[in-house]
């Protein structure tokens, strides 16, 4: 305790210190995101085609991560997919906005050759099944826009499951 | 095919073959980080008409500060594509020291090429709280220093020393910005009076803005290559004969920030004190940095320092050092140099620093 | 590799989820100053310096190697510091190596580091980029779909992660520098743990630790010094490889990655091993999430595709009974600084082959391979150790 003269008595060394820091970016989607961006504003899936591998690849990142080559043809696609695989996330963590538990999946729309992760929900965790057949969610059209948050979540359509052998090859 | 020049540290002749930057600027709105590395990627390799597959090795340089997010090298190895595949690797450090990783590789014979890149956009963070971050977390950073200040510490120090004036600093950064209109390439270039950059205000006393970097948005890429292939790929590798990196302590406190010993230390180990130097890049961010380097390196009058403007003219932190060892190279490939220095630096008030003597033949 | 090089010294923390009593400055020494007392030298007769860790959020402070240089002596000499996510422990260690076989060197300290409790580190691992949707909730979150994929591809049943998690807990009890000492660790206790990301449960998982590991790494000359020195052997590095590649492509498997398998035939033919599971007699692998144990055993080529749960089923990777005992040290599972783990493998192969391994020794071992990964499953660092000179 200190005293009245501000000694600090026997209160013992400095062990931790606390230093806050806050750090503000701006940060830059790049123009093949901004596609795929512009396209989750007008509530569609806006995918790139690699000329060289012919994959397509939703979100687009501006370059095949195989081919290193610009990736510019657009291809638009469904809001239907499948459920390649997923985890139910039952642990807390800073930044965390979803109520637990929440199903995190991977998701692979039709005509897509990579998956991407969302948010499965309208079916109990216990029932999400690997080749769910799935269809996105939009958030209402006033509140669209460019990201992938205008995507609330993905549903099962009550499809038949689509076949291992279908999507096996993008686990 | 000439003979190569004889190796004054390690065990075979490794030469720069290949360099391509960005056109540096303020900020880059538009691309990402992998997408302003592509053009780069791709330039440094057309440059010798090969591709991806013919590097055994590819390291980076970048750091996660400048990008706000962990992991940031990763999305990068999308410019290059590394499939299948590929013996890859990663300094958190100016790309200079990613090139030392892939020379020392190259030292032992099992590859015979490398890639070597670095890349950072300076415009979207808070610079000088981000490199405040750098300095002793327990007693430095909490005061949150920014770099101009600190450099203003050192060029007060230097000129208290009678090492140099608010002129001769003036002299370094008109001649440097005036190099720049001869490099398509660099963001700040201009033709200044000395007695214009004098009238300037102090930014932070005794420095004036003329004697501080830019903030840049930029990205470099050096192909390296060992003897045998640098001569099918170009007419005139620039083969590094000796590099070597040096660090001095971090208490500033502790440190004559007037002088460089590890830059003379490293300078040394890197056959540089041999003499015969005709240019010099060097990585002095702030203008009275390269009257402390100058005298660190013992260079003569007539080197040739900073022809490409040097980082006064464009400071894309994480590539700026790797960019003078492929500013000398090129001066070297082209015909316009024999013998050059390249010098690179990390950390606060060239704590830390890394030479490279390049010989053409 | 031109010049050999061995593992003359190593050092290690007692890994704990905070060190209060030391600064950053003060982990790494404890380290450090360990591997150098263990090689018999002091500061000075050191080089060059390698270190590494993971992203810098980790602790908030940028560049680390500047703030550290003079508490790692190296001061007047180089220092890099190596970021290659997860594996960068062992890459760090290679890069040193290459310093030593390129015949740069003689005498190289290598030191990897977290002290992560300084910083929130499943939010440094999740740090919110925009346009995304804030799904990803840490590394477990990245890695139990990829999980369930293995378990649905293999059709293992639904408790070799289970075993996996209580074997590693046991090795550990041997192992005074574990973080994790689970006495009392059994199926049941795992089973009832909470479900974290389904299918990983809590026991599951690796903790967090703050912790360090240092080794020096030696020219055959300064090998020869040192083992006069001190009556201690060195650890022959046959072999040492890197690879990586894309995070996501189409048609990349993530369960079996192909970077993995490359890494591992290039360190075999340098050390000329053709039966993994005969020719090492231990192993130190990346395991942070239990069903890695028997997806490794697959991508390093231990059993064939599809068979790695059965290897684990069976006790064939259990210090007791099995023939090819893998994380005795505990492993990731039982300690998990993270920029460190990945030289905690390299470091507690070098241990075994030295016989220096205390509890957790394996009898009469000659050869044994380390293992780091990180990233998506990208990235891959992996070095053989050998009692014979190569």
């Amino acid at each position: 305790m200190a005293d009245a003269s501000g000694a600090s008595g026997d209160r013992g060394p400095v062990t931790a210190l606390a230093t806050p820091i806050r750090l503000d970016y701006r940060f830059t989607a790049g123009t093949a995101q901004s596609r795929t961006l512009r396209g989750l504003a007008r509530g569609k899936f806006i995918g790139q085609r690699c000329p060289v591998c012919h994959k397509v690849y939703m979100p687009s990142r501006g370059s095949c991560p195989t081919d290193g080559v610009g990736t510019d043809d657009e291809v638009e696609l469904p809001d239907t997919g499948t459920v390649t695989t997923f985890c139910v996330v039952n642990v807390p963590f800073a930044g965390q906005t979803i109520e637990l538990p929440y199903i995190c999946a991977q998701i692979l729309l039709d005509g897509a050759n990579i998956s991407f992760m969302g948010l499965i929900q309208e079916i109990p965790a216990a029932e999400v099944r690997m080749g769910l057949r799935v269809e996105a969610v939009w958030v209402p059209e006033d509140e669209l826009g460019p990201t992938m948050a205008s995507v609330r979540y993905f549903r099962p359509t009550g499809e038949p499951d689509a076949d291992y052998e279908t999507f096996k090859e993008y686990l | 095919m000439s003979p190569a020049p004889p190796v004054h540290r390690g065990s075979r002749p490794v030469a720069v073959v290949s360099f391509a930057q960005t056109q540096h600027v303020r900020r880059e709105a538009n691309r990402n980080e992998v997408e302003l590395l592509m053009p780069v990627i791709k330039e440094v390799f057309a440059n010798i008409g090969i591709t991806k597959d013919d590097v055994g090795f590819i390291c980076s340089g970048s750091t996660d500060y400048l990008v706000g997010g962990p992991f940031s090298f990763v999305a990068a190895l999308d410019a290059v594509g590394v499939w299948p595949p590929r013996r890859e690797s990663h300094v958190e450090m100016d790309a200079a020291w990613a090139l030392f990783e892939a020379w020392v590789l190259l030292q032992e014979g099992e590859i015979d090429a490398a890639l070597v890149y670095g890349f950072g956009k300076s415009s979207m963070g808070d610079l000088a709280k981000i490199l405040a971050l750098q300095l002793d977390p327990y007693v430095m950073a909490p005061l949150w220093p920014d770099p101009v200040s600190l450099a203003a510490l050192q060029a007060r120090a230097l000129i208290d020393a009678g090492k140099a004036s608010e002129r001769a600093i003036a002299e370094v950064a008109a001649r440097s910005r005036r190099s720049a209109l001869a490099n398509p390439k660099a963001q700040v270039a201009d033709d200044w009076s000395v007695d214009d950059l004098m009238a300037e205000e102090y930014v932070v006393n005794p420095l004036r803005r003329h004697a501080l970097p830019p903030l840049t948005d930029g990205a470099a890429a050096v192909v390296l290559a060992t003897e045998e292939r640098a001569f099918e790929w170009v007419e005139r590798p620039a083969f590094i004969t000796g590099i070597d990196h040096r660090v001095e302590t971090h208490a500033l406190g502790a440190r004559d920030l007037t002088v460089s010993p590890s830059t003379t230390k490293a300078a040394s180990v890197a056959g540089a004190a041999a003499g015969g130097i005709d240019v010099a890049e060097l990585h002095a961010p702030f203008a009275h940095q390269e009257l402390i380097l100058r005298e660190a390196l013992g260079l003569p009058d007539s080197v040739d320092v900073n022809p490409s403007g040097g980082p006064l003219a464009a400071n894309p932190i994480m590539s700026a050092g790797l960019i003078r060892i492929g500013e000398a190279a090129a001066r070297i490939m082209a015909g316009e140099a024999t013998r050059a220095l390249a010098h690179a630096t990390s950390g606060p008030l060239l704590q830390q620093n890394l030479v490279a003597v390049l010989e053409g033949t | 590799m031109a010049e050999r090089c061995a593992v003359i010294g190593v050092g290690q923390t007692v890994h704990r989820s905070k060190r209060e009593d030391v600064s950053i400055a003060g982990l790494v020494r404890e380290a450090a100053q360990r591997a150098l007392d263990d090689a018999g030298l002091g500061w000075r007769d050191i080089d060059a310096v390698v270190i590494g860790k993971a992203p810098d959020m980790f602790e908030g402070v940028m560049m680390p190697e500047l703030y550290l240089a003079g508490a790692l002596g190296a001061v007047g000499k180089p220092i890099m510091r190596v970021h290659t996510a997860g594996s960068v422990g062992g890459s760090t260690a290679i890069v040193a190596a290459h310093l030593v076989t390129s015949g740069l060197h003689q005498r190289v300290l290598t030191v990897a580091f977290e002290k992560q409790s300084d910083s929130d580190a499943m939010w440094a691992l999740s740090v919110p980029q925009p346009f995304a949707a804030p799904l990803l909730a840490g590394a477990g979150g990245y890695f139990a779909p990829i999980i369930r994929a293995y378990i649905r591809r293999s059709g293992a049943p639904s408790h070799i992660g289970m075993e996996v998690a209580v074997k590693d807990r046991l090795h550990a009890l041997r192992n005074p520098y574990a973080h994790l000492h689970l006495a009392d660790i059994s199926m049941e206790k795992v089973e009832e743990s909470v479900m974290l990301w389904d299918p990983i449960r809590y026991l599951e998982t690796c903790p967090s630790s703050d912790g360090a590991a240092a080794m020096v790494l030696a020219s055959e000359r300064a090998a020869g010094e040192a083992e006069a020195a001190t009556g201690r052997r060195p650890a022959w590095v046959h072999g040492m490889a890197m690879r990586s590649e894309p995070t996501m492509f189409a048609g990349r498997d993530q369960v079996n990655p192909r970077a993995g398998k490359d890494c591992a035939a290039d360190v075999y033919a340098q050390a000329g091993v053709e039966r993994p599971r005969q020719d090492f007699d231990v192993a130190e692998v990346y395991v942070p999430f239990s069903w890695f144990e028997p997806m490794w055993l697959e991508n390093l080529g231990f059993c064939d595709e599809g068979d790695g749960w059965k290897l684990t089923d069976e006790g064939a990777t259990s210090m007791d009974g099995g023939d090819i005992p893998w994380n005795c040290s505990g492993g990731v599972l039982s300690s998990n600084p993270i920029g460190a783990s990945g030289m905690l493998r390299f470091l507690e192969v070098a241990l075994q082959v030295r016989g220096e391994a205390g509890e957790h020794q394996v009898d009469g071992v000659r050869r044994a391979l380390g293992q780091a990964y990180g990233g998506g499953s990208q990235f891959f660092a992996m070095w053989v150790l050998a009692v014979d000179k190569p």
